[in-house]
């Protein structure tokens, strides 16, 4: 067997193109370029699932799979819109409430007539986009760090929606559209909510990786100073980013309203900490300027049967946050570890 | 420059939190019904003091430049353990107050292990151990109920010769004797360091690995000393989810109001307290001056946005557009 120091055995017959000539290697290049993070991830899927099926054998059922992505689905579109943010090495705590923005504020725009049931969805999201921009003015262009800044639009927006459900009592029912997207299956088996997850995962994808704005957020994440003279115009791109989460979490808020019928205050209230950890256990630095797409989808997928694993065993609601946390430091310490600092 | 305006300069912060604070209460306790009495300001002394325990211990961790979003979770712990714990015998109840305490500790070098041994991200990790206190908050306490010992409880909570509340002075006695030594010290030095330049703190042979330990583990402490508070005046515990983000939040905003620096190396526990003690008094103006309750959530989000938003005011002071990014 060839150690990793003994040259290729058969030379090569074409020429390379590439000026650097990969270290020889027996792993295929699709896995050699793997984020052991990523690759962690999946792995902790693949666990998973395997510990789930000594419980029951309907866990590893296409349907139960299947499900389990409708429901990961509100969680991967707050999650997306958080990573793009971490990844300028910011972050949105305004999270629960904008949810909550976008499912009131669409459902309340079905009240006006034939006209507002059919902008319900678009309206929201305008919402979730205006907290959006407002959250990246504080971070971009007054500097206020992103933790406080963004916590003081969340307690704004929550003040916004006491206010408004509690002076008159606006209409709070989903429209079938909502309800469609939330829990159809227009398109053979797959649930319509997957379907919009695929749709905003494969925006982010090429946002993130074929576009100047893209490659702009990660240079903003390594060092902002750096991009600004690179002529990037970094305190736009920060307000962009702001606004795709603050949309983002709306969308995922009218879907949510879509999902169980209706809008509701805390509706949003368990979306923010799970979001964090599958952008981190993703393998997204929380420090901004590294992580990829894939990485969050494998975190949201890992966090979601973790959560309905944790439920369908009847566990104890205490029990199951011990679980939740301990599984999440296990993993964070597995891979998300820092460099020793000091040298 | 001279040395007190030096040390002035070092102080704004605090003192202008405290001015502000004066400010305020006086503004609360002229318009109050029942004017500046007693009651009135036992009262707000109770509320007050409870964030300022957990502002002060979140002070800790953010002078290293961390964060602690666990903070809330160890104070409904303590909550919790407090109810199960301090009540029969004097002996059992010293012992529970003893419980209480060092698990307190316990958890906050639980987190300080995490981020300065297992090199993890203070705000991920944090929220991680945090869900941990919790669950086990909610063990102890799956329903609220417990009997906290009522004598020890109403003497901490009640009122002084001269109408002076206790709580004041149970926080007043722990800052002296932790605070002050703190402060003296080489490590609480070391943690305003670690906070300010952390490589340099390295270079110049502080103990950086101690010091982060120390803020994280005291962080634990006056967490758990704000839950026991809690417990004695509610003689009980309860696991509540909410009470556990609220304080963990209005921490961070309490903390940010008494002049604690995000960034690290900057601020002082006085300050914390007296930014708890503004954000609770902002609240009760709210109801003294008879503003539409559906207005309050709002009225408090839109003082916390702009009282966080002041400090880019030195926005204007910038010569060099770089100087924007930091490094």
């Amino acid at each position: 067997m060839t150690s990793p120091m003994t040259p290729p055995v058969t030379p090569p017959v074409t020429p390379r193109l590439d000026p650097v000539a990969p270290a020889p290697s027996r792993v295929p290049a699709a896995l050699r370029r793997a984020d052991p993070a990523v690759a962690t991830a999946f792995g902790c899927i693949v666990a998973l699932l395997l510990l789930g099926s000594l419980y029951s054998t309907s866990f590893l059922s296409p349907d139960y799979l299947l499900q389990q992505l409708q429901v990961g689905s509100f969680l991967a579109l707050v999650a997306t819109g958080l990573m793009v943010v971490v990844l300028l090495g910011q972050i949105d705590l305004s999270v629960p409430w904008i949810v909550t923005v976008g499912g009131m504020m669409s459902t309340a725009a079905a009240g006006h007539g034939a006209v507002g049931t059919a902008l319900a969805i678009p309206f929201g999201v305008l919402c979730g986009i205006g907290f959006g921009l407002v959250n990246g003015f504080g971070v971009a262009y007054l500097r206020v760090p992103s933790m406080i800044f963004t916590l003081g639009v969340d307690a704004v927006a929550q003040g916004l929606m006491v206010l408004k459900t509690g002076g008159s009592a606006p209409q709070d029912m989903a429209t079938p559209l909502m309800r469609d997207l939330a829990t159809g299956r227009a398109l053979g088996p797959v649930p319509n909510a997957v379907w919009v997850w695929v749709a905003v995962g494969a925006a982010t994808l090429f946002l993130l990786g074929r576009t100047t704005f893209g490659r702009a957020v990660y240079a903003i994440g390594n060092r902002e100073g750096a991009a600004y003279l690179s002529g990037v115009r970094t305190r736009r791109v920060t307000l962009v980013a702001f606004a795709i989460s603050g949309g983002l979490s709306a969308l995922a808020g009218a879907l949510l309203a879509g999902y169980s019928g209706k809008a509701y205050q805390g509706m949003g209230d368990g979306y923010l900490l799970p979001a964090i950890a599958a952008v981190v256990l993703g393998g997204t630095s929380i420090l901004g300027g590294r992580g990829s797409y894939l990485g969050t989808t494998a975190g949201v997928i890992l966090i979601t049967l973790l959560q309905s694993i944790l439920s369908v065993v009847q566990m104890p609601d205490a029990g199951r946050q011990v679980i939740y946390g301990t599984v999440i430091l296990a993993m964070l310490l597995l891979y998300g570890r820092g460099n020793k600092v000091g040298g | 420059m001279s040395d007190w305006r030096f040390h002035l300069r070092d102080a704004k912060g605090t003192l202008s939190a405290a001015a502000v604070f004066v400010l305020l209460f006086a503004l609360y306790t002229l318009n109050h019904p029942a004017g500046f009495s007693a009651n009135v300001v036992q009262t707000a002394a109770n509320k007050g003091v409870l964030l300022a325990f957990v502002a002060v211990g979140q002070t800790f961790v953010v002078l290293t430049a961390g964060i602690d979003l666990s903070v809330g979770a160890i104070f409904i712990l303590a909550n919790c353990l407090a109810s199960v714990l301090v009540t029969g015998t004097p002996a059992h109840v010293a012992l529970g107050l003893a419980a209480v305490l060092a698990a307190g500790l316990a958890c906050g070098l639980a987190n300080g292990a995490l981020v300065v041994y297992g090199r993890l991200q203070p705000i991920v990790a944090t929220i991680a151990s945090g869900a941990i206190y919790f669950g086990l908050a909610l063990w102890l306490r799956p329903e609220p109920g417990g009997d906290v010992d009522s004598t020890l409880a109403d003497a901490l909570t009640g009122q002084l010769a001269g109408g002076l509340p206790a709580s004041v002075l149970v926080l007043a006695a722990v800052l002296l004797l932790v605070w002050v030594p703190f402060r003296r010290s080489l490590l609480g030095r070391a943690v305003y360091a670690v906070g300010s330049a952390e490589a340099s703190a390295y270079l110049s042979g502080l103990p950086i690995r101690r010091a982060r330990l120390l803020a994280y583990a005291l962080a634990g402490l006056f967490s758990a000393l704000g839950g026991l508070m809690l417990a004695f005046f509610t003689y009980s515990g309860e696991a509540s989810a909410t009470n556990a983000s609220t304080y963990t939040l209005d921490s961070i905003a309490a903390i940010v109001i008494g002049g604690v620096s995000l960034f690290g190396g900057a601020g002082s526990a006085v300050g914390a307290v007296f930014g708890a003690l503004i954000f609770r008094t902002i609240n009760d103006l709210l109801f003294v001056f008879d503003l539409d309750p559906l207005w309050q959530p709002l009225f408090l989000g839109l003082v916390l946005l702009g009282a966080v938003s002041l400090g880019s005011l030195r926005l204007l002071r910038l010569k060099n557009r770089l100087e924007l990014f930091g490094s």
